[in-house]
């Protein structure tokens, strides 16, 4: 048998180890994103093969949860990817003043950037009042941050950048304080927005919401759980609701294709069909 | 001349992977443009671009090379006689039986897309029958990567740093693997070309 084979062997055993040992499912992760953060944490701990960290996690908690952030990913910035926050406001701004009411959930949403960035265009549009955010995410960390709402200010450079090339018509700076190396996100924005842990692989609806923003996500998932996942989003989303994924994430070809028409092809911006 | 004589025995090649940087560019369109749609195994391109690329790259060599080009998408197979650009701001990644994926992990080495990230892949999903080539390039992104296809017995060609606009990144190759020695463009589309007319051996 080539190594290559073992190797694969041994992603199986340990993914079927954290499942069976700790409730983490991440047996449907697409798998060379999976072996490539695990090299990394081979490298960063020492360690020399998977079989060792198997054998380790089974009996220590704490050195598992070492290794769990290696799982999640938490690459994410204010106004990321600004073409979608300008279609957001163009397309589907003036479709969301049509609800009394209506609720935001963002699936994945790591350290909370870009809950910010939607609950700040709502702010701009005069609906944030209308509306309740709600971030989830598998990593307490990153949630911890993301509801704290404070954030490097040099990190606010590269987001005001964004937050004009997406159509911005104040200033960031409108929507935050200084606060010595730190941005406080303003008040008005945090008040609205809910932060919870939910694990997209294994946990159900998430209640009916009217829309639902998973951006760079689902590429990280293998066909069966993107679609499982594409399922629970349709399932919570209210009829006319917003599905918005990533820039190379879509609808085609996916088992619920049907049941949404685009608004924004390029934007990944889609409506779900009114039955 | 005969550059390759060491690998008159070698196994089907199953793909090729193609990395480069600053100085690539053109070097990249020269060893692809003698070949065609009857390329007997998937090519994937990872050039570091500008992040707001917006699909320039691989739709610009489209319009000038005879076998056709796509920009990578998750879930996408990787074809024979088709050329796979990575997308700017992803990496690209390579899963068993060669399907693509895209992920926004970290940059490697202020990359992203990585070279290093995509070699490593396709040397796990392609193993011997892969066909490694880095071109020039400013960094030292894609040695490691080398390392790795070299590794699970593939094979490594890196661009004369002495006919590279930007010698840096050949120069890193050779020095972290065991190559001998660099090859021109030339000797490297002929490399390409061999592959095609000799359905599948280099």
């Amino acid at each position: 048998m080539e190594p290559v084979e073992i190797e694969r062997i041994e992603v199986n055993l340990l993914l079927e180890a954290i499942f069976q040992r700790y409730g983490y499912d991440f047996r449907d992760y697409a798998r060379a994103s999976i072996e490539r953060r695990l090299s990394q944490f081979l490298k960063d701990s020492g360690i020399a093969d998977l079989s060792t960290v198997t054998s380790q996690l089974l009996r220590d908690p704490a050195f598992f949860h070492r290794l769990v952030p290696y799982f999640s990913v938490s690459v994410t910035s204010l106004f990321r990817d600004p073409p979608f926050y300008k279609a957001l406001r163009e397309k589907v701004v003036p479709m969301l003043r049509t609800w009394p009411r209506f609720k935001v959930w963002h699936a994945g949403c790591a350290t909370g950037e870009e809950v910010y960035s939607v609950a700040i265009v709502l702010r701009e549009a005069g609906l944030l009042d209308r509306a309740m955010l709600y971030g989830t995410d598998i990593s307490q960390p990153a949630l911890d941050t993301a509801k704290a709402g404070i954030y490097p200010l040099e990190i606010l450079k590269q987001g005001s950048a964004n937050y004009q090339k997406s159509g911005g018509t104040g200033s960031l700076s409108d929507h935050y304080h200084a606060k010595y190396d730190v941005a406080v996100m303003n008040a008005a924005l945090v008040k609205q927005i809910t932060i919870a842990r939910h694990n997209l692989a294994m946990d159900k609806s998430f209640g009916e919401v009217q829309m639902v923003v998973c951006r760079n996500v689902l590429i990280y998932f293998n066909q069966d759980l993107q679609n499982l996942v594409l399922k629970l989003f349709l399932d919570s989303l209210d009829h006319g609701g917003f599905l918005c994924l990533g820039d190379k994430e879509s609808l085609s070809f996916s088992a619920v294709e049907h049941a949404f028409v685009a608004v924004d092809e390029k934007a990944r911006i889609y409506k779900k069909r009114v039955m | 001349m005969e550059p390759f004589a060491d690998t008159a025995a070698a196994p089907t090649v199953r793909a090729v992977v193609i990395g480069g940087s600053a100085g690539s560019t053109e070097v990249n369109r020269t060893i692809l443009r003698g070949l065609s749609a009857a390329f007997p195994a998937p090519i994937v391109v990872v050039l570091h671009m500008h992040p707001e690329d917006g699909g320039l790259m691989a739709s610009n060599l489209a319009a000038i090379l005879a076998i056709p080009v796509v920009e990578a998408a998750d879930k996408m197979p990787a074809l024979c006689g088709r050329v796979h650009v990575a997308p700017a701001g992803y990496h690209l990644l390579v899963e068993r039986h060669g399907t693509l994926a895209l992920s926004v992990d970290e940059e490697v080495r202020w990359s992203r897309p990585s070279i290093d990230v995509c070699f490593d892949c396709a040397a796990k999903a392609w193993g011997s029958g892969l066909v490694a080539v880095l071109l020039s390039g400013a960094n030292d992104d894609g040695a490691d990567g080398l390392v790795q296809v070299l590794r699970r017995g593939g094979r490594a060609y890196v661009q004369d740093p002495a006919t590279a606009a930007f010698p840096f990144m050949p120069t890193a190759a050779l020095a972290a693997t065991s190559l001998q020695r660099g090859h021109s463009p030339v000797e490297l589309a002929d490399l390409l070309l061999r592959i095609e007319v000799g359905a599948g051996h280099a």
